[in-house]
């Protein structure tokens, strides 16, 4: 991992990448959400609300893994002091935040129809809530550094350990439907087995490949305009030691 | 389409999101590595 330490290392590759993820997320997002909003059939108990399935579910999936990611990051960040570390943290934050947002909205449009309330304190619900607010408090923390020029420790620590602790949150978010009794289904998925129609896993599977491929585009875009930005800021440094 | 005024705008709102936050990715990123090399000819 030590090799990819290295800034100049990591943009030969990210250079190579971002172009990559970035269009082949595109595609298949496209492809996903045109088969799932036209092509795929209507379930027979939700009707066409199952369309919304393939926009929340890909959503669902990047709040959570992109929280396990910031979270990854934040540790190695804070235990290892690798350079780049912090930076994806810091790149994922955002993006992970936006789509669990977007978790949540689509979740209430799927569940007025279906439950016939946009909103319960369901298990299920309220720890993807919890997720949001720990997004926000990390990028609060992160963002409160970066006015400083990352030059609070305190500061970039509090960010790494607030991500490091909220990833209590990811099992619960997990478990919650078989842990308590909600409203929200149980999992469809597992590692072993699917109880989804091939018609309906097809589009699903698709926007999950084309939305989880752009995330790593985003994240890789973010993490280069990071590192850019850091080797103005040095030069900039350097001049101004110069001249003095 | 049944529940139309609930898929068309949960279809809106991902896509906007994505678009969105990717255009705004795009441009930080071309506008700090068009200012490192900025810095770089210096």
């Amino acid at each position: 991992m030590h090799r990819f330490a290295n800034p100049a290392r990591f943009l030969r590759i990210a250079r190579v990448c971002t172009p990559l993820l970035t269009l082949s997320g595109l595609v298949l997002a496209a492809v996903g959400l045109w088969i799932g909003l036209f092509a795929s059939p209507p379930d027979y108990q939700q009707g066409d609300s199952v369309r919304i399935m393939y926009v929340h579910v890909p959503a669902a999936w990047l709040a959570s893994g992109g929280y396990l990611g910031l979270a990854i990051s934040s540790g190695v960040a804070l235990v290892w002091r690798h350079p780049l570390a912090g930076i994806a943290a810091r790149a994922i934050a955002p993006v992970g935040a936006l789509f669990t947002a977007i978790c949540l909205v689509t979740g209430s449009l799927w569940g007025k129809p279906t439950w016939g309330t946009y909103w319960v304190w369901d298990a299920r619900l309220t720890s993807m809530l919890v997720l949001l607010f720990l997004y926000i408090g990390y990028l609060a923390l992160a963002s409160a550094e970066d006015e400083r020029h990352g030059g609070d420790v305190t500061l970039e620590r509090g960010a790494a350990i607030l991500a490091i602790v909220g990833v209590v949150n990811l099992p619960i978010i997990k478990f919650s439907v078989e842990w308590w009794n909600t409203l929200h289904q149980g999992p469809s998925i597992t590692l072993t087995k699917s109880t989804i129609d091939p018609a309906m896993l097809l589009p699903l599977l698709t926007s999950l490949a084309g939305f989880s491929l752009l995330f790593g585009g985003i994240v890789l875009m973010r993490m280069r305009a990071a590192l850019a930005r850091q080797m103005v800021e040095a030069r900039g440094r350097r001049l101004a030691e110069a001249y003095a | 389409m049944t529940h139309a005024e609930f898929i068309y705008p949960s279809y809106a709102l991902t896509i906007a999101g994505m678009v969105g936050v990717l255009a705004w990715s795009w441009l930080a990123m071309r506008r700090a590595e068009a200012a490192a090399a900025k810095a770089k000819r210096r």
